[in-house]
């Protein structure tokens, strides 16, 4: 069983798997328990400044969206951050940090835009001997409208002024949690590079709606009747989350910057695509909220399976693997041609690839008698929606075709050579030169 | 307690009461709203879906599985009925294993169809509970048709001729409605009187008379209702059974399957209904199973099902076998009476064993003599009583695919007439194709 021992930012903790900040890691309760359960970090749910505690409302915090059998695939909530007093949560940090000093945990803060709010926080967070912070620059929801959350990390001035005033005063890692209700995220990212961050995590939650209740005409949840946008998390919003630390972790100004990558992780494997796609560790919050605490275990056993599936034997060997291989469109390789492939044995005869193709792509499949549905090559532009709607797996495939072929669509040799968009004849700026 | 299982001869209270309504319970309960969206969910939506071919009534099964998906299960409801006005009924008595489900892709997948038998019996019961139906009349077309026969494919006719706008009138022989609905599918699959309730749901959209205890042929002449009417569905079933030609056959307690299933069927406490300790039943269709299992229900210690040639050409499905089966039946293939014994009731039968040969069921010599102080005949029905006039093909009416009979004003459909299966799905289409076939020709007169 491999090694999963990863180190962020010099911190060593046992496995990569981190929960994030939110209720999960509310307490001394909730934390305990995430341990003793196996995980190697948490960030402490947010702390806010001294004063009155922070008010929630009293109904539903939560929506969500379902797929089949009602498996939850995205929740969204309107909790602000803890609604406790700030020093019983610093009580219960020191205590725990010393009771478990081989796990991580980092203190997620959020207070004024005012350089003394943060001075203050950070000497009383200091004390507790916990192994960083993360700045919440990411709530798009009720701190916000305050100028703190998502006001500030859509703003990259404030993230870089914020950040380097948290540098000035606390000398242990920073990680800036940035937003993705953004429209370039680098921007965000760089900004947080440039105020000195030592890292960055994403995703916190999407502004959304869920849903609406046909019969009260409120959104969901509803308080008294009213509902307002909230944070989306879980496993639909990964897709989002991939591409925003794929950017970063390819960016010129940005790439080798610790990314801690935080979005619909459910699996182990969520875990690893995100690892090599540039992430050095992840943070979990929706799955331990759907399943609880004990999903570590198959996150942990899970890759170290596929660890020692591969040969790797520490974390760090594949990090950041995948990141050559994310490219922009125009770098495409044109000259690569696949076509669909039905293997007609594991082909159950739903018709669905026919029903895709026929009626919204290229025509390209045939329904033959008795049920029997095959690709004609001359018409598959290799799309891949075939494949993507079969409910059987592997049983449509893409195979490239060899060059010297001739591809039956488009009546031309498929050539060896890599060709893209920017030196392609119907490119216009190609076009004009020539 | 005066009788048991083990009581000799036929006797009544077998069983207490409690045991008995748990032994005659719903054989598949109702699916619970979560259940449903759980199964509901599997369907893949299949182009040109193979249940819906396997369908004889060709309801669009993937359409109303995913309006129960959406939580709209009366719109699934009404996708169901506009196709097969009895869907509710066929929901609980369709041999789904060898229908719709054996079609299902996931069938061949994983051996675990879509349950569309249940899926459709939560939409049917969804929308039958609000008690009102989800159709009205059009106007009176002034025109007059005659079903005969108040079974699944007259009511099936008659209902499709109402939307209409056609005044019908139904003619049964029976004291009720709903034909072997009412008195031959197997009490455990048509619980809480569901076959009477769906005949007053389906005449709730009115403009249907029904006439019962007038038995065409004896009480009403068919010229009559030729002369009185613009048409005449005939969907009087098979009322005949085969008989066997063994010595012995008269003997007390050897009787029809189907009597006995009636019997069962129309009696208002279980514990009334006799049965015998050793039960004997000779065939292997859906008949011999249900007259069967529900021996056994009732407290028969024994029962066998003697079948004359092998398992595999049993008309029951295999599933059907397996329910026997696990009902504590047993099933001897390859035996056929040869005598019944007993002095004036019945005490035992004797079987010879068959082989298959090239020139057809040949018996080896070789008999068994099993225990038997009852014995079920379940060895097919028969058209009875054959309409004057009709030609037929075999031994059942002659109709082509609209059902027109040989007699221009006369249609016939279901068991009676030739074509299809004999199921109670099937006689529904071909009473609701025989209606779209008589509208279209009393409209264009
Ligand atoms: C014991 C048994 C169990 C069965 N189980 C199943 C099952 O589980 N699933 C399934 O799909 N199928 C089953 N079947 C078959 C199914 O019941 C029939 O295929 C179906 O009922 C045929 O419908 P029908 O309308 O043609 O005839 P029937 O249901 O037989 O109705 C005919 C009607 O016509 C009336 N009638 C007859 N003669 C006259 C006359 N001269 N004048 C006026 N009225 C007349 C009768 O009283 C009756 O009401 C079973 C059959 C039997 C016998
Ligand atoms: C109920 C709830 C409360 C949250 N509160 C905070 C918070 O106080 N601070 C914070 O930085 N993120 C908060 N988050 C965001 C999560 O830390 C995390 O970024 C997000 O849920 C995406 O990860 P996931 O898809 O694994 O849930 C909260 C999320 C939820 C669901
Ligand atoms: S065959 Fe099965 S999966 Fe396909 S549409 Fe019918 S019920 Fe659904």
């Amino acid at each position: 069983m491999a090694d999963l021992t990863t180190e962020f930012l010099g911190i060593r903790t046992p496995n990569p798997f981190w929960l994030a900040s939110a209720p999960p890691t509310d307490k001394e309760y909730n934390v305990r328990r995430a341990f003793e359960a196996g995980w190697g970090g948490v960030v402490w749910k947010t702390l806010g400044s001294d004063g009155p505690p922070i008010v929630n409302v009293n109904g539903a915090r939560y929506g969500a969206i379902w797929g089949a059998d009602r498996r939850l695939l995205g929740l969204n909530n309107i909790e602000l951050i803890t609604d406790r007093p700030l020093q019983i949560n610093l009580d219960e940090i020191k205590q725990l940090k010393q009771e478990y000093p081989d796990r991580a945990i980092i203190v997620s803060l959020m207070v004024p835009c005012e350089e003394q709010a943060w001075k203050d926080i950070l000497a009383r967070v200091d004390e507790t001997g916990a192994d960083g912070i993360e700045l919440n620059f990411g709530c798009p929801h009720g701190m916000a409208e305050r100028g703190m959350g998502s006001a500030v990390g859509q703003v990259p001035e404030y993230i870089e002024m914020v950040t380097r005033w948290c540098k000035e005063n606390y000398d242990k890692p920073v990680i800036v949690k940035l937003t993705p209700n953004i429209t370039d995220i680098r921007f965000a990212a760089r900004a947080a590079k440039a105020g000195g961050a030592d890292a960055v995590s994403l995703i916190n939650t999407i502004n959304s709606i869920t849903s609406v209740n046909l019969d009260t005409m409120s959104p969901e949840p509803s308080i008294d009747g009213k509902g307002t946008h909230g944070g989306y998390c879980g496993p639909a919003v990964k897709p989002i989350c991939m591409h925003m630390v794929a950017e970063i972790a390819r960016d010129d100004e940005t790439s080798g910057f610790p990314i801690s990558a935080i979005g619909g992780v459910t699996t182990w494997r969520d875990a690893a695509e995100y690892m090599v796609t540039g992430a050095g560790n992840v943070q979990v919050c929706t799955a331990a909220m759907t399943y609880g605490f004990k999903i570590v275990e198959e996150m942990i056993s899970g890759l170290s399976d596929w660890m020692d599936s591969k040969g790797y034997t520490s974390t760090s060997e594949f990090m950041g693997q995948a990141v050559p291989n994310v490219t922009d469109w125009q770098y495409l390789n044109l000259n690569y041609v696949a076509k669909a492939k039905i293997d007609q044995d594991s082909c159950i005869k739903c018709g669905r690839c026919f029903a895709a193709c026929e009626d919204t792509s290229h025509q390209a499949i045939w329904m033959k008698e008795g049920r029997v549905f095959e690709v004609n090559d001359a018409e598959c532009v290799a799309c891949n929606l075939c494949v993507n709607v079969c409910p059987v797996e592997d049983c449509i495939t893409m195979e490239p075709m060899a060059a010297g072929e001739t591809d039956p669509r488009t009546g031309k040799e498929v050539v060896a050579e890599y060709g893209n968009w920017t030196t392609h004849p119907n490119n216009p700026s190609v076009f004009e030169k020539a | 307690m005066a009788e048991s299982t083990r009581t000799p001869g036929v006797a009544p209270g077998r069983l207490d009461t409690a045991t008995l309504e748990t032994n005659f319970a719903d054989l598949h309960g109702a699916l619970e709203p979560h259940e449903a969206q759980v199964a509901a969910d599997r369907c893949y939506f299949c182009h040109d879906a193979p249940c819906v071919t396997a369908c004889p009534t060709t309801i669009d099964i993937p359409l109303f599985i995913r309006q129960i998906a959406t939580g709209t299960p009366k719109a699934a409801a009404k996708t169901i009925f506009d196709q097969n006005i009895l869907g509710g009924m066929c929901a609980r008595v369709c041999p789904t294993e060898t229908l719709c489900e054996e079609a299902c892709v996931r069938e061949a997948a994983e051996g675990k169809p879509v349950d569309i038998g249940r899926l459709q019996r939560f939409a049917t019961d969804t929308l039958m509970n609000e008690g009102k139906q989800p159709y009205s009349r059009a106007a009176a077309t002034g025109k007059k048709v005659a079903v005969v026969g108040a079974g699944p494919a007259g009511l099936s006719c008659a209902h499709r001729l109402a939307m209409y706008g056609h005044d019908v009138v139904i003619f049964d022989a029976k004291d009720k409605p709903g034909g072997l609905n009412e008195y031959g599918i197997a009490a455990y699959k048509s619980v809480n009187n569901f076959a009477n309730n769906e005949v007053a749901w389906l005449l709730s959209i009115g403009g249907i008379e029904i006439k019962q205890g007038q038995a065409i042929g004896s009480d009403i002449a068919l010229a009559d209702l030729q002369n009185e009417y613009d048409a005449v569905f005939l969907g009087v079933g098979l009322d005949g059974t085969n008989k066997l030609a063994v010595p012995g056959a008269e003997l007390n307690h050897v009787t029809d399957a189907v009597q006995f299933i009636a019997d069962v069927r129309q009696s208002e406490d279980y514990t009334d209904v006799a049965v015998g300790r050793h039960v004997v039943v000779i065939g292997g269709g859906m008949t011999a199973i249900d007259a069967a299992v529900q021996a056994r229900l009732l407290g028969a210690e024994n029962v066998t099902i003697a079948y004359r040639r092998d398992q595999e050409n049993m008309n029951a499905s295999r599933w059907e076998q397996e329910l026997a089966a696990a009902k504590g039946c047993n099933i001897l293939p390859h035996l056929q009476p040869v005598s019944i014994e007993g002095k004036g009731e019945v005490t035992s039968i004797t079987l010879e064993y068959t082989d298959a040969t090239t020139d057809g069921l040949k018996g080896t010599g070789e008999t068994v003599t099993l225990n038997a102080d009852q014995v079920l005949m379940a060895v097919g029905q028969t058209l009875e009583g054959q309409p004057a006039g009709l030609s037929l093909s075999g031994s059942k009416i002659q109709v082509d695919s609209a059902g027109r009979t040989s007699v221009d004003g006369i249609w016939a459909g279901g068991d009676c007439a030739s074509g299809g299966d004999d199921l109670t799905v099937t006689a529904v289409a071909e009473g609701r194709d025989a209606a779209e076939d008589i509208h279209k020709q009393l409209i264009s007169n």
